[in-house]
């Protein structure tokens, strides 16, 4: 008898785990990416010629063409991203200090293309804890590049430890202008963020143009490009060429961190998260909406800023009209991956980060053109929005409590 | 679901009343602004005889007209008086509800003025400049009839960027294997299909709206990016992008109005299509029972499930259409006025539709009206280089993300949004 009960008592105990590992939220985040990679993987198989040419022959012949080309798609892909395993062991062995770097540069790369990630998605992720939708990043990052490029090259005689953080608030500042402006309106007028912010990002491509082309114009240059900053705000590369890995990166993570503090660790930041989740209760507990919606979005802003400016004086070290990145819009669904917690944020980041240096690759050497990382993000998104698709097709149980997903106010401000 | 405290109506007089004072001034300083640019920047630095001539002829028109030529600076002189006296006038006894009436005819006024001068000692094309006027805003007027069909009933939509594209991608594709006919439907039916997956997204699956727009959007974007560079880029399938476009059709007798006629009635479709189909949607809302069925679910879908109404069913309804409508401008990218598919070739239209949407206040005439003064700011900015202005091209560029912000900001404010929007419906179990 004793026996038999503690036997039952032992399964029960991995059927909940189990049922809670069902219920838990960080299976669907994981269930999400990877269907959203099943299906850009048969996507890319569906629009390979091959694969039709496999069909005609035979039924399994299709399907061993498809699994081929998804696996060839996806293998680049993550060479791309992390290097090509058999390469880093052979330079390792071989000892050769620039075959080394070579082979491990995918990598640091990688990382390299996750730092401007870290502070858009914290740009984004901030605004939505305010109940804020900022779609204005890209044209935010395209400020703050403007003004820490200037402030790289205008300002000389510094010492770096000076100068490089002056460009990086310079940088900040500008992004914080750009995102006062929707805040400001939206507080002020109701004018809502989200169409004031698409067309903030129009207005800065085009001042940003105008400035290449005019005030900031190298006059030793024929093409338009501002100056090269000076070396003294450039930040400082942590290995030889040709890794371009730099201090940004861990600037980033300090922003995180900063940003996480501010949040939940202060009241100020508690009122900033309570005039999100709760309008109405933060108007009636005397916090004062207005001001929250103007800051909120101010500091949103100066943190795309400085992914501006992190790519201008940590890679470029001059601005050029073909800057356009696009980090401000894929950053979007990156916030929402990182469930809008800058853990999450720096941890999707790194994902995207991977996702958009092993794409390039991918376009080379398969074929595949980079749009699929767009498609495969605004799956992923999809399914982090709507997590009872992903429990309805794997059948997973439904959570105890409600899962809280994002909202944004309509037009009307409610 | 708790009801809201204040009905939309309630909010709408308090800030009114609380708005009326400092606006008056407000307004009142503005115009009298306005006349002073006029005087010290436009007419001061005039030479006396300077001549401002007008071409009444679109390029390419058979209809005749002779040129408006004016002396500049009298002309001008007189409009910033009446701009003055205007200020004057709303600072001392306000226009009170002629307001915002008054407002669009300094504006008027204003951008008459600055084109007056910016064109003075040569020639402008206005018939031209105005032609395009209505040419662009076709996309936007029929953009926001989309957002209207949405949000009427009940669902934010700001994928209307994503189905345009999308649209405009399926047509060029069909039109270049079968014809403009056939490309067209299948655009539409394209929008529809982008619009039944927002609805399944946001009205089963109770995603929030502009997530499930935003999501759409990226999709729309990277999918029509994809399948461009991986085939229709590429010279093989060149055939692919060449769906051809709808010729343009002059009408009868009316074609041949002086002035007017080159401007309205000779084009392609698509503007026919824009004129009949505002009428049409604001008989169908606002004069028929279907209409207020309609409405009603995006304004209190409690009372409407009361009275028999399927909420539910009757918001996808007004998703799919607009989804419809949208698919339509679209198809206007591509088969009514580049002939062709290029990446990203929206460029922010399906936004804009948006803020003309919101700026009409939900009304298809009002969303006509903003979609033709972004469309003449869109067409001023293509004209830049014929100007004689020293203001940089890529500021004139930034002309129609301006004026929808200011817009916006400046002159609608809080919108009479439909008070359900956004928000999923639930039936309450008894």
């Amino acid at each position: 008898m004793e026996k038999q009960k503690q036997v039952q008592k032992k399964q029960s105990a991995t059927a909940i785990f189990f049922e809670e590992l069902s219920k838990s939220s960080g299976l669907v985040t994981f269930l999400a990416i990877l269907t959203g990679i099943l299906i850009s993987g048969l996507l890319v198989a569906f629009t390979t010629v091959e694969v039709y040419q496999a069909f005609s022959v035979s039924f399994w012949g299709g399907i061993k063409e498809i699994v081929k080309t998804a696996w060839s798609t996806y293998s680049t892909l993550f060479m791309g991203a992390f290097g090509n395993p058999k390469d880093i062991v052979a330079a390792f062995q071989g000892g050769d200090a620039l075959t080394i770097r070579r082979a491990i540069n995918p990598f640091f790369e990688s990382l390299v293309q996750a730092t401007p990630y870290i502070f858009a998605g914290l740009s984004v992720a901030l605004g939505f804890r305010v109940g804020l939708f900022n779609i204005g990043a890209e044209g935010q990052i395209f400020i703050g590049a403007l003004t820490a490029t200037y402030a790289g090259y205008a300002i000389t005689g510094l010492p770096a430890f000076i100068h490089i953080p002056l460009a990086m608030l310079a940088g900040a500042l500008g992004g914080a202008i750009w995102g006062f402006v929707p805040g400001f309106l939206k507080a002020k007028t109701g004018a809502h963020e989200v169409i004031i912010t698409i067309m903030m990002n129009y207005i800065a491509f085009k001042f940003t143009d105008f400035m290449i082309n005019g005030p900031m114009q190298d006059p030793n240059e024929y093409t338009p490009k501002t100056p090269w900053i000076q070396e003294s705000a450039q930040l400082t590369h942590l290995f030889a060429d040709p890794i371009r890995f730099h201090i940004g990166f861990f600037i980033a993570l300090g922003v995180a961190y900063l940003v996480y503090w501010l949040l939940f660790k202060t009241t100020w930041g508690f009122e900033l998260r309570t005039v999100g989740s709760n309008p109405n209760g933060a108007r009636y507990a005397g916090i004062n909406t207005t001001k929250s919606t103007v800051i909120a979005m101010s500091l949103a802003g100066s943190l795309a800023g400085m992914a501006g400016a992190n790519e201008v004086l940590g890679l470029n070290f001059r601005l050029v009209p073909s800057f356009s990145s696009g980090y401000g819009f894929d950053s979007i669904a990156l916030a929402l991956l990182g469930k809008n917690h800058p853990l999450g944020v720096v941890l999707s980041a790194l994902l995207f980060g991977f996702l958009r240096n092993g794409s390039r690759q991918m376009q080379l050497k398969a074929g595949v053109p980079i749009d699929i990382v767009s498609i495969l993000q605004a799956l992923i998104l999809a399914f982090i929005a709507a997590p009872a698709i992903i429990r309805t097709i794997y059948r997973l149980k439904k959570p105890d409590i409600e899962e809280e997903g994002v909202r944004v106010s309509g037009w009307g401000g409610k | 679901m708790a009801e809201p405290k204040k009905t939309p109506m309630d909010a709408k007089t308090t800030t009114h009343k609380h708005q009326s004072k400092s606006r008056k001034t407000t307004m009142g300083i503005l115009f009298l602004l306005i006349a002073a640019v006029i005087w010290f920047v436009f007419v001061r630095p005039l030479d006396a005889g300077a001549l401002t001539t007008y071409t009444m002829v679109p390029g390419g028109s058979t209809v005749s007209m002779a040129d408006w030529v004016f002396p500049t600076a009298k002309v001008l002189s007189a409009l910033a008086i009446i701009c003055a006296v205007a200020g004057a006038y709303q600072l001392i006894r306000g226009f009170q509800n002629l307001t915002n009436a008054i407002l669009g005819l300094v504006a008027v006024l204003f951008i008459f003025s600055f084109l007056s001068w910016a064109s003075s000692g040569g020639t402008l094309n206005l018939a031209g400049l105005l032609r395009v006027t209505v040419i662009r805003a076709v996309p936007l007027t029929l953009g926001a009839m989309a957002g209207i069909l949405c949000e009427r009933s009940g669902t934010v939509n700001i994928a209307i960027e994503g189905m345009m594209l999308i649209a405009a991608f399926v047509s060029t594709v069909i039109a270049s294997m079968t014809n403009l006919w056939i490309g067209m439907l299948s655009g539409i039916l394209a929008g529809a299909l982008v619009a039944f997956i927002h609805g399944t997204l946001t009205i089963k699956y109770k995603v929030d709206h502009t997530i499930s727009g935003t999501v759409i959007n990226i999709f729309a974007t990277g999918i029509t990016s994809f399948l461009s560079s991986k085939f229709i880029q590429k010279t093989e399938f060149q055939y692919l992008n060449e769906p051809g476009m709808f010729p343009q059709v002059d009408i009868p007798v009316l074609s041949k109005i002086p002035f007017i006629g080159p401007i309205l009635f000779s084009h392609n479709l698509y503007v026919y299509a824009m004129f009949i189909l505002v009428p049409l949607l604001t008989v169908a809302l606002f004069s028929t029972r279907w209409g207020l069925r309609f409405r009603s679910v995006g304004e209190h879908p409690k009372a409407a499930d009361t009275l028999g109404i399927q909420v539910n069913r009757t918001r996808y309804m007004g998703v799919i259409l607009g989804g419809m409508m949208a698919g339509f401008a679209g198809t206007y990218f591509t088969l009514g006025s580049s002939g062709r598919f290029d990446e990203l070739m929206t460029a922010g239209r399906g936004f804009i539709s948006l803020a003309a949407m919101i700026f009409g206040n939900y009304y298809p005439f009002g969303a006509m009206g903003a979609g033709l003064l972004f469309g003449f700011f869109d067409s001023l900015a293509a004209k830049a280089s014929i100007l004689k202005v020293p203001v940089p091209s890529d500021f004139l560029g930034m002309l129609p993300y301006i004026a929808t912000i200011v817009v916006l900001a400046g002159v609608v404010g809080k919108s009479n949004a439909p008070a359900a929007e956004g928000k999923a419906y639930e039936k309450e179990s008894l």
